[in-house]
């Protein structure tokens, strides 16, 4: 059983008539890297976000089946409990919310959800210092109010290193490249690399193929006009970045 | 707003009140209605001074002439209730007919009862460590807590009506000093009719050992709670005080008028703290609730003293309030820290005066309001810079959460500057606890109520790190209570 099934995927805007999402098919498993790949408004973000259980979508069509179980039904808390995670195209910032408050938080809903103990204030702390070393952050960062503040560059580090802190099974990483220089980007990428397992299946939407030099993927789909209208090896992303968006939108176009 | 998280802001806003029960004590209660024979039979019960009830029939008949005339009542402010019917008020109610009690043995056991029920244990084996306590039952002070102790450095704790038979001088030279009873509707209204408060006297250069705290409870029905507070910080003293204030559930509205003067000689120090939590009706029909019309304010009286105002307000159905800091002597200090949180139907217009006198004079307001439900939240504040008052700073700072999309927030900046010297500073900010942000939260594991806590704790640390201590955890779980709520 594959760890994540995404079968003939129709999603509208909650109110509005727009459909985004027009049939997306998508299998999944532990230990894989997916990149998947497209122009602006392709719904390459919104699949992303119906996964995490954002809930002004509104799914007309398809089901999404996660270690087989109907994901669709779970709230996005529990989602997250059963090793879901979103690292944000943009972090949202908590004002006066310490990290360490919120990660700590985070940490022991999913451990409990595990039915693991809580970790005392000790062993937490030695997680952060740990796992922040993982993405080069500093752990003085979890002093301050969850991203407030944080320089573009820290904000995407944070959400790799909170990945790093929940352990999740889907991790699913929404335009992380974005906004960062060559060397933040490199900090990013080493820091996913450390944390691809065998039990864990990684979702890497991107705009460019440069992040995919870094992260290297199992498996490239191209997403245009809300379908997957091809997938391929690594190689697809280079071939992508060589002709455009044009080439593959000719070809869905010339299929239908 | 999605469906769920409308129903569970419904469910916040609808959260039931805590403290809701009353206790069955015999009580004797004053005739309803306001006049002369009133005020005197207040005096009389109380055993007063003559001086003072010639001080309250002064300020009655102040009163009488702002009854007749409609328009001296206040509806300058942002809330709307229909007035409170003052003829239809019993001024005064003692419990089991007694109006004072000498010793602990006199209090009746139900009283007692019903503080330990409130977490107040006054039994001397109960007390709580660290904290004098004053509990104070509609109009009468049912016990002082370390006393004794306390008169060991020379400070005075006690009831109003207590220092007022012992301690007349103190008590004649302040009363009114810093609220006269001209100063308002409700001032005067107080002036004539109050019932018990809490006196602290700190003498000079004495750092006052413990945190002193009373307890007010309205408990008996169709009575209003008129109580006095005076605090006299003598030259180099120091004293934390704080106030926590919850009452039964009532279909009617009842009426909280209280007057706070606070008198802060050269280089002394008043901390004052509130935690208020009187009933706030119902929070469907918006029905009953504590009226909680207060008039409070101190005086920076000497050189380099200080006066800090903190206050939790999550009760009562209406709250008018600005807790003042007068800054008359040179290099004097004035603070003002204040979570307002209304949900329901409550509506809150609160802030702060602050009358920069002397030179050098610094003052610092911040003040955080949240709105649930169809609550309506406003600040209102007055920085004013006298023309002698050089070099005289001030910073305003004032942050609104809204939580849902059916409340309101507002603020009301008043700026008086009569010396060119002087530096105003005035933020302000109204966000909304975001989808965005709840979803962040939601997608780390945490579920509504968790994350509505952590989001409203964060907006509120600066405010509740300003508590005593011993306070700051009641402070937090008050909050968290607030905000519980059946997640639909």
């Amino acid at each position: 059983m594959a760890l994540l099934e995404v079968k003939n995927l129709h999603v509208s805007v909650e109110d509005e008539d727009i459909e985004i999402l027009k049939g997306v098919d998508l299998t999944l498993d532990t230990g894989e890297v997916h990149a998947i790949m497209g122009p602006n408004g392709s719904g390459k973000s919104t699949l992303a976000a119906v996964l995490a259980g954002r809930e002004e979508y509104v799914v007309t069509q398809g089901e999404i089946l996660y270690d087989g179980e109907d994901l669709l039904e779970l709230e996005a808390e529990e989602r997250a409990e059963k090793g879901v995670f979103l690292a944000f195209q943009y972090p949202v910032e908590l004002p006066g919310v310490s990290m360490t408050n919120f990660l700590r938080e985070a940490v022991n809903a999913v451990r409990e959800a595990r039915g693991e103990e809580e970790l005392g204030a000790g062993d937490f702390l030695k997680l952060v210092r740990e796992r922040a070393k993982l993405v080069d952050l500093s752990a003085d960062l979890t002093k301050r109010s969850v991203n407030e503040g944080f320089s573009g560059g820290e904000k995407k580090r944070n959400e790799i290193f909170q990945l790093a802190m929940l352990e999740p099974r889907l991790a699913i990483l929404d335009e992380t490249d974005s906004g960062l220089d060559i060397d933040a980007l490199r900090q990013v990428s080493d820091g996913v690399n450390k944390l691809r397992s065998d039990d864990r299946g990684f979702l890497v939407i991107t705009h460019y193929q440069r992040l995919l030099d870094y992260i290297v993927p199992d498996h490239v789909h191209v997403m245009v006009d809300g379908r997957v209208v091809r997938s391929g090896d690594k190689n697809l992303a280079v071939q992508l970045e060589e002709k455009g968006y044009e080439w593959v939108r000719e070809e869905a176009a010339a299929a239908a | 707003m999605s469906q769920s998280e409308t129903e569970y802001l419904e469910g916040v806003a609808s959260k039931e009140y805590e403290h809701g029960w009353h206790t069955d004590v015999e009580s004797g209660k004053a005739p309803k209605g306001l006049n002369e024979d009133i005020v005197r039979y207040i005096s009389q019960r109380k055993d007063e001074p003559e001086w003072l009830l010639g001080w309250r029939l002064k300020a009655f008949r102040y009163f009488k002439m702002l009854m007749e005339d409609e328009d001296s009542y206040p509806e300058w402010a942002h809330l709307k209730y229909v007035k409170p019917d003052l003829q239809d008020i019993s001024y005064f109610s003692a419990p089991k007919d007694k109006a004072q009690y000498d010793s602990l043995d006199e209090v009746p056991d139900e009283l007692l009862e019903t503080f330990e029920r409130l977490g107040i244990p006054l039994q001397e084996q109960k007390q709580l460590t660290g904290v004098a306590v004053d509990a104070v039952m509609d109009s009468v002070s049912v016990a002082t807590t370390f006393k004794e102790k306390l008169k060991e450095k020379g400070v005075l704790f006690m009831s109003f009506g207590e220092a007022a038979r012992q301690h007349p001088e103190i008590v004649r030279e302040h009363l009114g000093s810093v609220i006269p009873y001209t100063d308002n509707y409700f001032a005067a209204l107080n002036s004539a009719v109050f019932s018990d408060g809490s006196f602290v006297y700190v003498p000079e250069g004495v750092r006052c050992p413990m945190e002193l705290s009373t307890y007010f409870r309205i408990n008996e029905q169709g009575t209003g709670q008129f109580e006095r507070t005076l605090i006299v910080a003598e030259k180099g003293s120091y004293v934390s005080y704080l106030e926590g204030c919850t009452a039964p559930m009532r279909k009617e509205n009842q009426l909280h008028a209280a007057c706070v003067e606070l008198v802060a000689h050269e280089d002394a120090e008043i901390k004052y703290s509130t935690i208020q939590n009187w009933y706030p009706g119902n929070p469907e029909t918006g029905e009953g609730g504590v009226y909680n019309l207060v008039t409070k304010r101190g005086i920076c009286k000497g050189d380099r003293s200080k006066i800090s105002w903190t206050q939790l307000e999550t009760g009562s159905a209406v709250t008018q309030k600005y807790p003042s800091v007068i800054l008359k002597g040179d290099d004097s200090v004035g603070e003002f820290y204040s979570v307002a949180f209304t949900k329901g139907h409550q509506q809150a217009d609160t802030g702060t005066k602050m009358v920069h006198l002397g030179k050098n004079t610094k003052s610092t307001i911040i003040s955080k309001g949240i709105s649930a439900g169809k609550a309506q939240n406003s600040y209102r504040g007055l920085v004013k810079v006298g023309k002698n008052a050089e070099n005289a700073r001030n910073f305003s700072q004032c942050d609104s959460l809204l939580i849902g999309d059916q409340c309101g927030a507002h603020t009301f900046p008043y700026i008086e500057i009569g010396n060119p010297s002087a530096q105003v500073e005035h933020e302000a900010t109204t966000s909304k606890v975001g989808e965005d942000q709840m979803f962040y939260c939601h997608q780390r594991g945490l579920g509504e109520e968790e994350a509505l806590k952590l989001i409203v704790n964060g907006f509120c640390k600066e405010i509740l790190a300003e508590l005593p201590m011993e306070f700051a955890v009641e402070a937090k779980e008050l909050l968290a209570i607030e905000l519980e709520g059946s997640v639909g």
